[in-house]
């Protein structure tokens, strides 16, 4: 019984030194950081492209296309899903996030075809993502033409 | 410029603390995250919420998905204020139709070029 404890006392230590911190606090110092930093960069970008001469609308439509083609490389690469691992929400929560998870399984899939597998898989994660999001909008739509009716409408 | 940067950077990392804070403390999948983070971009966009963050921030809201969501609801506005009803049916994928086709398009490339798994 005495002999125990001592030992306790060291696996309580390991265990302590084996998981860092509190994992929760990591998470979301991580997810703040690398999600952050990808809106930094996405507003250098923006800052370029206005530069470059083009509207606001015009300037944030290329950053989307801009992020969306690196991430998509970068999930060829199997880079993308490294830094997820890190970055927890703040790689999925960005654009990036979004082609991320239409590349991956677009490419995963490819063996079961290019039709039947890249093809639907695609949409995997997309597919929900633009079915609600444009039955949202559609909705929206709806409510402001039904307000519209009192005159507001232009 | 530095500090558009900066607060580009405080919001979208704040955003994605929020998406991260969903993933440790809920039973959400991403996919739930993400469809949620459109939707709710949409309810905010709709309700004018949304547009005064992406003149504050920039990017930093327009880049997380919530901008996505804000995006097709900004699109619906604008068709609806332009051509009347027959808008709702237009406004949200027109608007947000770069990122949508950038998106398939770049992931069928990706997928004939790369071979899965080569992680």
């Amino acid at each position: 019984m005495d002999k125990k404890l001592p030992d306790t006392g060291t696996y309580a230590q390991m265990v302590k030194k084996a998981s860092p911190g509190s994992p929760a606090g990591k998470n979301l110092f991580f997810a703040f950081l690398i999600g952050g930093g990808i809106c930094a960069i996405g507003e250098l970008l923006l800052l370029f492209y206005q530069r470059m001469g083009l509207t606001a609308d015009w300037a944030a439509a290329m950053v989307s296309v801009t992020l969306i083609g690196a991430s998509a490389l970068l999930t060829g690469l199997g880079v993308y899903d490294k830094i997820a691992k890190l970055g927890g929400a703040g790689t999925l929560v960005p654009i990036t996030g979004f082609a991320n998870a239409v590349v991956s399984p677009a490419l995963e899939f490819k063996s079961e075809g290019l039709i039947l597998g890249t093809g639907v898989k695609l949409f995997a994660i997309a597919g929900p993502v633009i079915v609600y999001g444009v039955t949202a909008s559609w909705c929206y739509g709806i409510i402001l033409c039904l307000i519209g009716q009192g005159g507001m409408q232009g | 410029m530095l500090k558009e940067i900066l607060l580009a950077f405080l919001t979208g990392g704040c955003l994605c603390a929020v998406g991260q804070l969903l993933i440790d403390y809920t039973k959400l999948t991403p996919a739930r995250i993400l469809v949620a983070y459109v939707v709710a971009g949409v309810i905010l966009g709709g309700i004018g919420v949304y547009q005064p963050l992406i003149e504050l921030a920039g990017a930093g809201a327009t880049v997380p998905l919530t901008g996505f969501g804000a995006l097709l609801a900004r699109g619906v506005r604008k068709a609806v204020d332009d051509a009347g009803w027959i808008g709702i049916f237009s406004g949200g994928i027109s608007a947000a139709a770069s990122g949508l086709t950038a998106a398939i398009v770049f992931g069928v490339i990706v997928s004939l070029i790369f071979r899965p798994g080569s992680k």
